[in-house]
């Protein structure tokens, strides 16, 4: 029983409710509150990060106890993977609460724009700790819920059409995963995870499995906007505000996409081959779908979102390369290799991508434009948006001393020793193409001779946002550190080995040993 | 079976509408169909044949009761889903004030 487990939900809830009750006497108030929660929830993650180790803690709410070693009432579980996955929403959140509160200044009722803020971490590191399925569905709603209303934020003709769009797509999501969670019920008879495994563990029909498994995962890939699912993500990204557009690109499809599928899928399921090659197809496809699209855009937002969905098609290709190998029963240190390599891959893109769009909203907030054929210059006026943005250009397409390129490194090394030859080419290329990509973004955007001589009154951004740009950016550098022996065996490899090892996971929480 | 199969064909009307309506309410509208089918699906999931509502009295002990979690799993997903329609209704009467319309044709500002 960890005590400070609950606090991930409680305290932004509780944050949201203060900021709308106290907001409107306290001016003010909201900004520096919900930052000050947002820090909080930073250490106590960093503090859980490095306490938690190998051990899977728990903690059952309202103290209900098994019941002959059958789980009653709702757990929550914290273990190496989970500790990864909420300091990266808590961290990403933090800095783009900072950044706001310059930011939003373009906007009126910024309460709502906070407690909304707060809603939405609660909601995320509800579906991140949650230990059965039927509370992350509810924590899921919160946060897509919390996150519809951000997207529209602006309420101008493109961000309704956006959120209209992100609304019936995500309901539709929303239905298959209750789907898929009542077919589980009719079978299985509990909702936690590690005892539906152990149920399921016991024999099942083999189509019935398969129906559940489809339904789960068409509606969290649908969440997590994989390829065949993604028309909502580069509207609903592109026209939220920019701190938004950071927390929904760089955490959101993750915390309640990727994450739960991989959760779900090694923890839960039975790993078959069947399934593992359809997620491989589905990873491959939204990696190079995804760059082909963005190479087009010239919107700077737009170009992002479609990258989100190719980067994120990197970690879901090599969870699947992993759970393959895991089906198969051969090779299990390339398996973990590129389990490592996908997870790495996932803290690595939430860096950059939530860096790149805090830098696109500076952008957008010195000069009023999304489009790169309208800039140029501006390396000149925005001396530190342009050096962090040309950080996270060249850590997004892989470039050697930072994080993109040891992240790709071990996806594409694990590839090749998996003899997936050809997938570990297309990642090749696909970096190649995102490189070039990105040129272009830097190219337009800050080196290209400006035109017309306006551009002169152009100012850097006030300090908030410098800040959380220049913190992000270092977190790009350092995160490459994740490779080296020492400090990867305390964050990447217990992360890994829950992942590995299915049974530790569901032995663990219902104590049968 | 047929009750589980009018369930799903509930849940095909629902997504057809959502396909083919072009007016914003109706989408909505065929939105709430397909949710109440799984609402639907999750009650039965709970029924037993002959059994009565979960209510122990120790006066009269019945042997059968239904599954009351999927009842209570059902009543979360309404409140969850009354706050999904709340939002997407407010967005529809925001849409009209600046488009105009309800047709959906007609809402393409984004593309590409």
């Amino acid at each position: 029983m960890n005590p400070l487990m609950p606090l991930y939900v409680v305290l932004p809830l509780a944050g949201a409710f203060l900021i709308m009750i106290l907001g409107s006497f306290i001016r003010n108030l909201n900004k520096y509150f919900a930052s000050l929660v947002l820090l909080f929830l930073v250490i106590i993650s960093f503090y859980s990060l490095f306490s938690t180790g190998e051990k899977v803690i728990l903690y059952k709410v309202g103290g209900w106890e098994p019941v002959k070693s059958i789980p009653i009432g709702i757990y929550m579980v914290l273990d190496g993977f989970t500790a990864i996955v909420l300091c990266v929403i808590n961290l990403i959140g933090f800095l783009s609460v900072f950044y706001s509160i310059s930011y939003i200044g373009r906007y009126t009722s910024e309460n709502y724009f906070y407690a909304l803020f707060c809603l939405m971490i609660a909601g995320m590191n509800g579906v991140v700790l949650s230990g059965d399925l039927f509370n992350i569905f509810v924590f899921l709603e919160i946060s897509a819920i919390s996150s519809y209303a951000l997207v529209a934020f602006g309420v101008e003709k493109n961000e309704l059409e956006a959120t209209f769009k992100y609304q019936v797509l995500g309901g539709i999501a929303s239905f298959l995963i209750l789907m898929g969670i009542a077919f589980i019920y009719w079978k299985a008879k509990t909702l936690n995870i590690a005892d539906i495994r152990i149920v399921f563990s016991s024999g099942y029909d083999r189509n019935y499995y398969l129906l559940i498994q489809i339904l789960l995962l068409s509606g969290f890939g649908l969440k997590a906007a994989i390829i065949p699912f993604h028309a909502w993500l580069p509207d609903a990204h592109s026209t939220a505000p920019s701190p938004i557009s950071a927390m929904l690109s760089g955490v959101l499809i993750k915390a309640v996409g990727i994450y739960v599928i991989i959760r779900l899928f090694f923890n839960m399921f039975a790993i078959s081959e069947g399934m593992a090659l359809l997620i491989t197809t589905l990873g491959t496809l939204s990696m190079v779908v995804g760059v082909f699209l963005a190479i087009g855009q010239w919107d700077i937002k737009r170009l992002l979102a479609y990258h989100s969905i190719s980067q994120m098609g990197y970690v879901v290709l090599s969870v699947g390369i992993g759970m393959m190998l895991i089906s198969k029963g051969i090779r299990n240190e390339v398996a973990a290799l590129a389990i490592a390599g996908g997870i790495f891959h996932l803290i690595n893109h939430a860096a950059f991508k939530g860096l790149l769009f805090l830098n696109a909203g500076a952008i957008e907030y010195s000069i009023g434009t999304r489009d790169l054929r309208e800039m140029g210059g501006l390396a000149k006026q925005m001396p530190v948006t342009s050096a962090t943005s040309f950080v996270a250009s060249m850590a997004i397409s892989g470039i050697p001393p930072f994080n993109g390129f040891f992240s790709k490194l071990i996806i594409i090394i694990a590839a090749i020793m998996a003899k997936f030859y050809l997938l570990a080419l297309l990642a090749v290329i696909v970096s190649i193409i995102t490189l070039a990509s990105f040129l272009k973004f830097q190219r337009y955007a800050f080196f290209n001779k400006a035109e017309n001589e306006i551009k002169s009154i152009i100012k850097e951004v006030p300090f908030p946002m410098l800040f959380s740009m220049i913190v992000l950016s270092i977190i790009c550098l350092f995160l490459s550190m994740l490779v080296l022996p020492g400090i990867r065996e305390i964050i990447l490899t217990p992360a890994t080995d829950i992942l590995m090892d299915p049974s530790k996971y569901s032995s663990q929480i219902t104590g049968i040993l | 079976m047929i009750v589980y199969s009018l369930c799903f064909i509930l849940f095909l009307v629902g997504l057809y509408g959502v396909i083919t309506r072009r007016n914003l309410v109706k989408i909505a509208i065929s939105l709430s169909i397909m949710e109440f089918s799984i609402f639907l699906l999750l009650a039965l999931v709970g029924y037993i044949e002959g059994g009565v509502a979960p209510i122990v009295d120790p006066a009269d002990p019945v042997k059968l009761y239904v599954d009351p979690l999927p009842q209570a799993m059902v009543l979360t997903a309404i409140v969850i889903g009354l706050a999904t329609t709340a939002m997407l209704m407010a967005v529809i009467i925001r849409i009209y004030r600046k488009y105009g319309t309800f047709d959906i044709r007609e809402i393409k500002n984004l593309r590409g």
